[in-house]
């Protein structure tokens, strides 16, 4: 990208290295967000294939198995590599400054993360080259995934197994960080909602990822080496797969839709010029929808013959979380009621997400009633809710804080008409794909299925959903050449160019590589701003000027990292020859040979000496 | 701190542990680790008692276990969780000798555990063929005990890595961390054979 060679005046080889070795949160967070941005338009690209298949009745465009490559592709690509890595980007650029520290708790371990990720986001799409990808949905239920042919599912087990492994030592990353590194004064109950939500996501992270671990690892043995977990033949219950997916699956739309919440807690406070309504509130919701995230998991599988009691006590379960999240929508509301309001891009993406998200949640407390959702099950319908939530809610927040926290990421503004022209694309595309689908589900459109009728009223339906998906796309190209135009044009702004509220502002844009020079002393919720009514510019040192101790760049999470991506290999090839283990133990044997040295080797970092801070200052 | 401070054994506090920001952040990421490793384990549980009697018409847990083996090795790994609790006793009183001698003797007990493991498992293959493919109780058995067995694998090579590592330098505040948390991954290890003894061998056999 263009900013990241701007902003340093090395040549493409030394920055290059840099980033490959770089244990720096806000150069990890410019990770996330590029290789986000680029799985981002890999699945928006197999979205667009997709409706291209359904614009008309029996089209020809991709073949049936085709197509169901592109739909678990599109699904697992979008999840896992796509919004994950994008909420990890604004964590990694955010939290720290909010929080007043000047790094990460784990600085080698941030690293390693973004590098699973990565390495296991390029495994699971393998699949394309050799044959297939995988192909048996996103939430791949066994005996389908089991019994897959060739190697597509196989490249999904292990990719999503890599990079679920760096997503869950980032959450214990982010854990820590805020519970050991926050400035004198931020008590837990001045940390703004972003750091709030990043918190309750983290933790969810810790305690759902380790279910999908286990269900990837049965699968695993399924596939490869011959176990029976799934295969009732010989005595296994494919059901246990399902309960281990959503027991993971459901906390983790809240890893997503909590994040989201946080950022747009932020941007309607900053531009409504008032502090958040209700905050003690909002945090108390977080963490209660956090804690009722791992109570419903069930609501996945009310037809797979549960009974009537379990289906009614996940039913109203579900329902309970309607509350806490109710809650937040009339606080945003009240935030907004009587503030000052700027509307600029990241406002409009948080004025279109409220009815977005409203009617997403509508609709979920509809699927939640288990009576009705034998209807909807596996219909359009269902399709069209969780694209309320996740686009009209994880979406609409990705790009409001794209636009929100750029110029804290690279010193620069996204052009606000550009700005707004992708909103409206987006915003109106978004409407025109999806609110058709919930009739298409009513009138019994079945998702997953290639082809449809004529003659059944599905057709215009169609049509106007894949019409709208072209606009989102334009949208998405609008905002491309807007951050080209503004990497190209590199009008460097201040430090506060929002006139905002929390500590990631009192700094300059973008930070210097130790964020604070002095810790700041925070003095109450929304700590800048606290400063700026009491008259002054910024932040007062909640310390005398010291040695600062930084963390030693490190090659090694991405030397990990690509063993464990041969090991993959090794991994799967070894069920059709077993010369094939000699790559599995190459690769671990990299892996492990890395974490050995990682532990024997003294990485004690370095300082930075006040006097070379003071030099700094006078220049 | 400097790094003086940090890798200086005269200067050691009471908590060597959890004296730097650095060690105290790493004693907390570990114990949110195990929180994740719990799940893990209580996933694979959750599958075992699922699957624990479906054996295809093969071998029950009946008639494979027997609780003489499981009854030693049991003991082994309870004692080696009291020995890293001497180990970091001594940790705590900046006796660098006596914490490597019940380090040891940690590993060496652990050693011991594995050892019947590896018996164990070679006895149902090859005087049972009682497979991971011979059902799905035999898919669940292996890989729940399977799993304990490799976190204990990794554990004893952790511990003697640290060991050799740090035999000539002795403790300081860069290594007391490390030799902590590697400590707490041990009795979590025991915890978690606990529960399998009783899940697993006692609830089998009985
Ligand atoms: C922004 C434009 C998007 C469009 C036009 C789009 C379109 C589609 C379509 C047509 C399907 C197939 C439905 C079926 O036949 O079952 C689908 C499935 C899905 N989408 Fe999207 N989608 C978009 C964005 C997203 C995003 C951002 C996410 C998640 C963060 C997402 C997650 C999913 C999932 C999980 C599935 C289910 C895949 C499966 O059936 O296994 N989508 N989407
Ligand atoms: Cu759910």
């Amino acid at each position: 990208m263009s900013t990241m060679v701007a902003t340093n005046k090395k040549g493409f080889g030394a920055t290059l290295w840099d980033y490959l070795t770089t244990v720096d949160h806000k150069k990890i967070a410019i990770l996330y967000l590029v290789a986000g941005g680029f799985f981002f338009i890999i699945g928006g690209l197999e979205a667009l294939a997709i409706r291209w298949q359904l614009v008309k009745p029996m089209n020809d465009f991709v073949s049936a198995g085709f197509y169901n490559e592109l739909i678990t592709m599109h699904g697992t690509t979008m999840i896992f590599l796509a919004a994950m890595p994008l909420i990890f980007a604004f964590m990694n650029a955010v939290v720290p400054l909010q929080i007043g520290a000047r790094d990460v708790a784990f600085p080698f371990l941030n690293s390693l993360g973004f590098w699973l990720f990565l390495f296991g986001g390029i495994m699971l799409n393998v699949g394309w080259f050799t044959g297939g990808a995988a192909d048996a949905g996103w939430t791949a239920y066994a005996p389908l995934s089991t019994t897959s042919l060739g190697e597509g599912v196989d490249y999904y087990v292990l990719g999503l197994q890599i990079s679920g492994a760096g997503t869950l030592i980032g959450g214990i990353n982010f854990l820590v960080t805020i519970v050991n590194m926050r400035a004198p004064g931020m008590t837990y109950m001045r940390m703004p909602l972003f750091t709030w939500t990043a918190f309750v996501a983290s933790a969810l992270i810790l305690f759902a990822f380790p279910a999908l671990t286990v269900g990837l690892f049965l699968m695993m043995f399924d596939r490869l080496f011959g176990a029976g977990f799934f295969d009732p033949a010989m005595g296994g219950n494919s059901v246990i797969w399902q309960h281990l997916f959503w027991i993971f699956g459901h906390p983790e739309v809240y890893i997503l839709a909590l994040p989201a919440f946080g950022i747009f807690s932020e941007i309607i406070s900053t531009f409504s010029k008032k502090r958040l309504f209700g905050y003690t509130a909002m945090v108390f919701a977080t963490v209660l929808i956090g804690f009722l995230g791992f109570m419903v998991w069930a609501h996945h599988m009310f037809t797979v013959g549960m009974g009537p009691a379990a289906n009614s006590i996940f039913a109203v379960a579900t329902m309970a979380i309607a509350v806490p999240t109710g809650i937040k929508i009339f606080n945003w509301l009240f935030t907004l009621w009587g503030g000052n309001i700027q509307i600029n891009t990241p406002m409009l993406w948080a004025l279109g997400f409220i009815p977005t998200f409203t009617l997403g949640g509508m609709t979920g407390v509809m699927v939640a009633a288990a009576s009705a959702d034998f209807q909807y099950h596996d219909t359009y319908f269902v399709v069209a809710h969780f694209h309320y939530v996740i686009v009209g809610g994880v979406v609409f927040a990705l790009l409001a804080g794209t636009h929100y926290w750029w110029p804290k990421m690279f010193g620069t503004v996204l052009d606000d008409k550009l700005g707004k022209v992708t909103f409206w694309l987006f915003f109106v595309g978004f409407h025109l794909t999806f609110f058709i689908q919930h009739f298409l589900g009513l009138m019994g459109m079945p998702r997953r299925y290639w082809v449809y009728l004529e003659g059944q009223g599905l057709d215009l339906g169609n049509l106007i959903s894949t019409i709208g998906a072209f606009l989102m796309g334009i949208g998405t190209i609008v905002l491309l050449i807007n951050i080209i135009k503004t990497s190209v044009k590199n009008e460097k702004v201040s430090g506060d160019p929002w006139d905002a509220r929390t500590l990631e502002w009192a700094i300059p844009s973008p930070p210097p590589f130790y964020n604070f020079k002095q810790l700041p002393l925070v003095r109450g919720l929304d700590p800048l701003w606290v400063e700026k009514t009491e008259g002054r510019k910024g932040m007062t040192p909640a310390e005398p000027l010291t040695d600062i101790h930084m963390p030693n760049n490190s090659f090694l999470p991405f030397v990990m990292s690509l063993g464990l991506f041969i090991a993959g290999f090794g991994f799967i090839y070894q069920k059709y020859d077993l010369s094939w283990l000699i790559v599995l133990f190459i690769g671990m044997g990299i892996t492990l040979g890395c974490m050995l040295i990682r532990s024997v080797k003294d990485d004690l970092g370095y300082h930075i000496h006040k006097e070379d801070l003071k030099k700094e200052a006078e220049e | 701190m400097s790094e003086q401070d940090v890798l200086n054994p005269e200067q050691m506090p009471h908590d060597p542990e959890k004296a730097t920001l650095e060690g105290k952040n790493k004693f907390m990421g570990f114990w949110f680790f195990l929180g994740g490793e719990t799940v893990l384990f209580a996933s694979l549980f959750g599958t075992y008692l699922a699957l624990k009697d479906s054996t295809n018409g093969g071998s029950t847990s009946e008639e494979l276990f027997g609780l003489e083996l499981v009854f030693i090795m049991t003991m082994l790994l309870l004692t080696s969780s009291l020995t890293s609790v001497y180990a970091m006793y001594h940790m705590k009183n900046h006796d660098f000798k006596k914490m490597q001698i019940w380090l040891g003797i940690t590993v060496v007990l652990g050693l011991g555990f594995l050892g019947c493991e590896i018996y164990e498992f070679y006895h149902y293959i090859h005087g049972e063929h009682f497979t991971m493919r011979s059902s799905a109780f035999g898919s669940a058995f292996y890989t729940l005990v399977g799993f304990h067995g490799g976190h204990v694998v990794f554990g004893l090579l952790w511990i003697t890595a640290l060991m050799i590592r740090n035999a000539k330098r002795g403790l300081n505040l860069y290594n007391a961390p490390k030799f902590y948390v590697a400590s707490l991954y041990w009795h979590f290890i025991d915890v978690v054979w606990v529960f399998i003894f009783t899940v697993v061998y006692l609830m089998g056999v009985l």
